[in-house]
């Protein structure tokens, strides 16, 4: 194990996050509070509350999810793009380390780094509405787990990517699309009966609902179940991650 | 004695479907600099590449110490440091993260005696502070070098360290290169000037289209390599050959107005005799130019005799 090299990777990585700290940390934090504004306290208002809790506190864990999810993948992605693109993955690469640890220095910074953006937002959001975590340390794996799949789904778009543009395409229409639809907003027993059913194809859904049961006991689907569905994710992320290292597939020509 | 590098075999197809190593087979010896010089496109960069783990190798193998660098990957790379060809380096990092990184990559303890004193010896220390994008491009080429050499590698290879460098930075390029030589580093180095080849290397070895063509100590390559040609242009032409010139290696032009002198650049008698035979004959020049057989002419000229 070259635990020096993984070392300065996740340093590396981390350090990248202190020189871009506006952008890194207050862009996720600014616009948590404008989604606070807006849904929390002007719609929020208009609005009754859901399964015993108030609308401002209900979305608290949906957002945070959004954040988590979104960042996980955009920092991982560009942070493993980054050095392709520059041409200084070369040193990686000649470097005696191993695959596992190379994503481990990545991936590992990178599910740090939302992982801070998500508590940061948790205290920020305790800023505009009075909120109680039910089940604080579901709560920190739940948000751990979702950080760390997440980033494994960032670290294999920034390295199948071959453009910056490639690079958004599936944050944007994919990742966010899904996480809006994922009952970040609202519970998806408000939706009509056939989207019920159509939803639970969208792997967010369990995230969400996991998260909102760790803070209010309340879930749209049973909690072993997302679990268990985020496991299924993670898992997947690490296939893919093997099969590419395995066969250099766009890393080492 | 063991090779550090042992290369056999080595093939390389890249995805493209291009053949860009075909068999190649080289030994670089403990503690030698060794000189791979070949034009562009040759595949100096491909063979470095993939003794550095940068590229997949096709059939064959690779030693690096005795390991193989696919299986024994591990033991393999911390042996090496690699400057690549290109300028890549990180440019919004310092100087000192940049070392200090490439340290720990290759599984070093952080030893800040050691890498002041390797930007003391390449003059980078007072700019240890600096972001890599506020330094010259020859600053930038020693940061690479300061990389590589951070984790106290036994053999370094260096891809083109001369390219875009001017002089003055070239002679203190190859000064440190013999001073690292001195400390039992083994150098392999690529290059397109049989010059620099020339200046630095103990041993040469000439690859062209993916095939090494030749491996030879220096001095018997120069004697192959080193020829050039004197063009004279006459002021009245020649029918033929003058007696008295016989003994050179010369050809007329068709018109008669120019004459060809082949020679060789290790024999430093080599033009001003003709010049005086050609006093001696009356013989009236407008104008002399010389110029050496291209790298190229002279890779093909040695391809043909190896397949004659
Ligand atoms: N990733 C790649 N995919 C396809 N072909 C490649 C790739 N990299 C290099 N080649 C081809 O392989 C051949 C050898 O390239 P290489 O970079 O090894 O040459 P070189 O000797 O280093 O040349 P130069 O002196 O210009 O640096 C070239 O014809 C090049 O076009
Ligand atoms: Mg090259």
């Amino acid at each position: 194990m070259n635990y020096y090299g993984v070392k300065a990777i996740y340093l590396f990585e981390l350090a990248r996050t202190w020189r871009t700290l506006l952008q890194s940390i207050a862009s996720p934090v600014l616009t948590t509070a404008l989604y606070f504004v807006v849904f929390g306290s002007a719609i929020g208002g208009h609005m009754g509350d859901i399964e015993g809790v108030s609308y401002g506190a209900f979305i608290v864990p949906g957002l945070i999810m959004l954040m988590v999810l979104t960042e996980s993948t955009s920092n991982a992605s560009f942070g493993i793009y980054m050095p392709k693109f520059s041409g200084t993955i070369y040193e990686i690469l000649s470097a005696p380390i191993s695959a596992f640890e190379i994503v481990l220095g990545y991936v590992g910074a990178a599910a740090t780094k939302s992982l801070i953006i998500g508590l940061i937002i948790l205290v920020t959001a305790r800023l505009f509405v009075d909120f109680s975590i039910a089940h604080p340390l579901w709560m920190l794996g739940f948000l751990f787990l979702t950080a760390l799949a997440f980033s494994l789904l960032g670290f294999i778009i920034g390295i199948c990517a071959d453009g910056f543009e490639r690079l958004q395409i599936v944050p944007a229409m994919v990742v966010m699309p899904l996480a809006f639809l994922g009952g970040t907003f609202y519970s998806i027993t408000m939706l009509p009966p056939l989207w019920q059913k159509l939803v639970l194809f969208n792997p967010v859904v369990y995230l969400v609902s996991g998260f909102r049961w760790s803070f209010y006991g309340t879930a749209d689907v049973p909690v072993t179940i997302s679990l268990a569905m985020i496991s299924v994710f993670l898992v997947i992320c690490l296939a893919i991650v093997c099969w590419i290292f395995k066969t250099g597939y766009r890393v080492r020509s | 004695m063991q090779p550090v590098i042992a290369v056999e075999g080595l093939t390389k197809v890249y995805a493209s479907g291009f053949e860009a190593l075909r068999g190649v087979d080289l030994s670089i010896h403990k503690g030698e600099i060794f000189a791979l010089l070949g034009p562009n496109g040759a595949g100096k960069t491909t063979l470095i590449s993939i003794i550095c783990g940068i590229v997949n190798p096709g059939d064959g193998r690779v030693l690096a110490n005795g390991w193989d660098v696919v299986k024994d990957y591990r033991r393999a790379r911390a042996s090496i440091g690699l400057v690549p060809q290109e300028l890549s380096v990180n440019m919004f990092e310092t100087v000192w993260a940049a070392v200090k990184f490439s340290r720990g990559l290759f599984g070093k303890p952080a030893n800040d005696a050691y890498l002041e004193k390797l930007l003391r010896d390449l003059s980078l220390y007072d700019k240890k502070d600096t972001k890599i994008m506020a330094l010259s491009g020859g600053m930038k080429r020693r940061v690479l070098i300061a990389k590589a050499l951070a984790h106290e590698p036994e053999i370094l290879f260096l891809d083109e360290p001369t390219a875009g460098v001017d002089v003055e930075l070239r002679r203190d390029m190859w000064t440190m290169i013999r001073a690292l030589r001195e400390q039992g580093v083994t150098i392999i180095l690529t290059t397109h000037y049989i010059e620099e080849a020339e200046e630095m290397a103990d041993r040469i070895g000439v690859i062209h289209q993916g095939e090494i063509i030749l491996v030879d100590g220096k001095q018997n390559l120069m004697n192959q390599l080193g020829r050039k040609q004197l063009s004279v242009q006459l002021t009245a032409p020649l029918d033929a050959l003058p007696e008295r010139l016989t003994r050179y290696q010369l050809s007329l032009s068709d018109d008669g107005y120019q004459l060809v002198y082949h020679y060789d650049t290790q024999n430093q008698a080599a033009i001003a005799p003709l010049l005086r035979d050609l006093e001696a004959l009356s013989l009236d020049y407008s104008d002399l130019h010389t110029n050496q057989s291209s790298l190229e002419d002279i890779f093909v000229s040695l391809v043909e005799e190896r397949r004659a």
